[in-house]
């Protein structure tokens, strides 16, 4: 699916960025955005493809878990 | 305007029968969980469209990918979702189980990581999906070109919504109105609806994925309808710009050329396939066009257009489960089918 899951950004050098989604980090292509450390990003396949707002990209990380739960 | 001000239109809605599809099959599974239907009327269907791209994708695909994986010096990438998907003699799941070197990979940019580390084999990257993951794919040859990475290719069966939608609209007459996919349209914008509303005279109207963002824009689309109206709107405007992501649109355009494409149930669409440019890196995806017999009874190419639902199909939960599933819908995970069967 399309499923692209928002996270917080923590570093980032421009090209790989750390994004925390609840708890765990991982390593995020930043090629296509411009992420401050901070903003949010939607993350699809290894790669950011859009900056959101803090609060509704908390809403849409509750709504995927629950997706992915009833796939 | 309060959502259960939007919910009382809705339920009440006592107009003429009016056919939304939904392209996404993230918006089928939302739909699903928040339990649209049963708070509209039974007078607006809502209709699961093409929106996944492992049910689209046609047996040659999985034959050319089980190619490479049982060739010498070469490993097979792929994302889960394909692993279940049948090929001519069996899926990638039943070959990797019979020794064909498959791995599961979760981003594009592994493939390059591996490549490097592992010159002797040729990694091979079953590179599927629509406009939302395509552009990581273009990163990733982005990737593999700066840092002169030769022992790479790509199997594509990369898709783009707009032809297929037009194929629809062509074909399926009686959907009057498309609730249009929120992260496809991250990448692609509204604006490349436009042309689809003003020569079909239909609304598209892009949407996000909570209950109320898809109660939004049945809405919008129900009053369009009633009010003759044909517009296109963004009413996923935290995810969508209207132009798009330009970055994404242009790494595309530099790695990629459109070029006909083999839909399941649809049959071959001109320009609606992502090819490489780059014929070194390309594994050898034009043409993959042979298909599968669908099995006698199976009604997936039905479902994939929206014709019938997947409940109206004779083999749904009968021959037809994901623990044995027919037809490709039940297959996978995003299918419709799938969704259905697990939902309702």
């Amino acid at each position: 699916m399309c499923i692209a899951i928002p996270g917080k950004v923590l570093a980032t050098d421009g090209t790989t960025a750390q994004v925390d989604f609840r708890g765990n980090t991982v390593n995020v292509n930043v090629g296509l955005v411009d992420p401050e450390p901070g903003q949010y990003v939607l993350v699809h396949a290894g790669c950011a493809i859009e900056v959101m707002e803090k609060e509704k990209a908390e809403e849409l990380a509750d709504l995927f878990m629950e997706l992915e739960e009833l796939a | 305007m309060e959502i259960q001000e939007v919910i009382r239109y809705l339920k009440e809605y006592d107009g003429p029968e009016i056919k939304l599809m939904e392209v996404c099959g993230t918006h089928t599974a939302s739909i699903f969980k928040s339990g649209i239907r049963s708070l509209i009327s039974p007078k607006i269907k809502l209709i699961s469209g093409p929106g996944c791209p492992v049910c689209v994708t046609p047996t040659a695909f999985i034959d050319k990918c089980i190619e490479y994986a049982t060739s010498e010096h070469h490993i097979l990438l792929t994302f889960g979702d394909m692993m279940k998907v049948p090929g001519t003699n069996g899926s990638l799941s039943d070959m990797k189980g019979k020794g064909a070197k498959v791995e599961l990979m979760y981003s594009p940019f592994e493939a390059v990581e591996k490549a490097q580390a592992n010159p002797e084999i040729t990694y091979v990257v079953a590179a599927v999906g629509f406009e939302t993951t395509a552009p990581a794919y273009a990163l990733m040859m982005q990737q593999a070109v700066a840092n002169g990475v030769k022992n790479i290719r790509l199997v594509t069966a990369l898709k783009t919504v707009i032809p297929a939608l037009t194929w629809i609209c062509e074909n399926q007459q009686d959907i009057d109105g498309f609730i249009c996919p929120g992260h496809v349209s991250t990448i692609i914008g509204s604006v490349p609806y436009e042309a689809l509303a003003q020569k079909y005279e239909k609304p598209f109207v892009v949407a996000g994925f909570e209950a109320e963002h898809i109660l939004a824009v049945i809405y919008d689309i129900v009053r369009q309808l009633e009010a003759g109206e044909h517009q296109v709107k963004n009413l996923y405007s935290n995810a969508v710009r209207n132009e798009g992501n330009t970055k994404a649109l242009e790494v595309l355009n530099t790695y990629f050329e459109a070029g006909p494409a083999m839909w399941r149930g649809l049959g071959v669409i001109e320009n609606s396939g992502l090819y490489l440019k780059d014929t070194f890196y390309d594994g050898g995806s034009r043409g993959l066009d042979k298909d599968m017999e669908l099995p006698a009874g199976c009604s997936c190419g039905d479902v994939i257009v929206g014709k019938i639902n997947p409940d109206q199909c004779p083999m749904f939960k009968t021959k037809c489960s994901p623990m044995n599933p027919f037809g490709p819908c039940m297959v996978s995970a995003e299918g419709a089918c799938g969704i259905w069967y697990r939902n309702k």
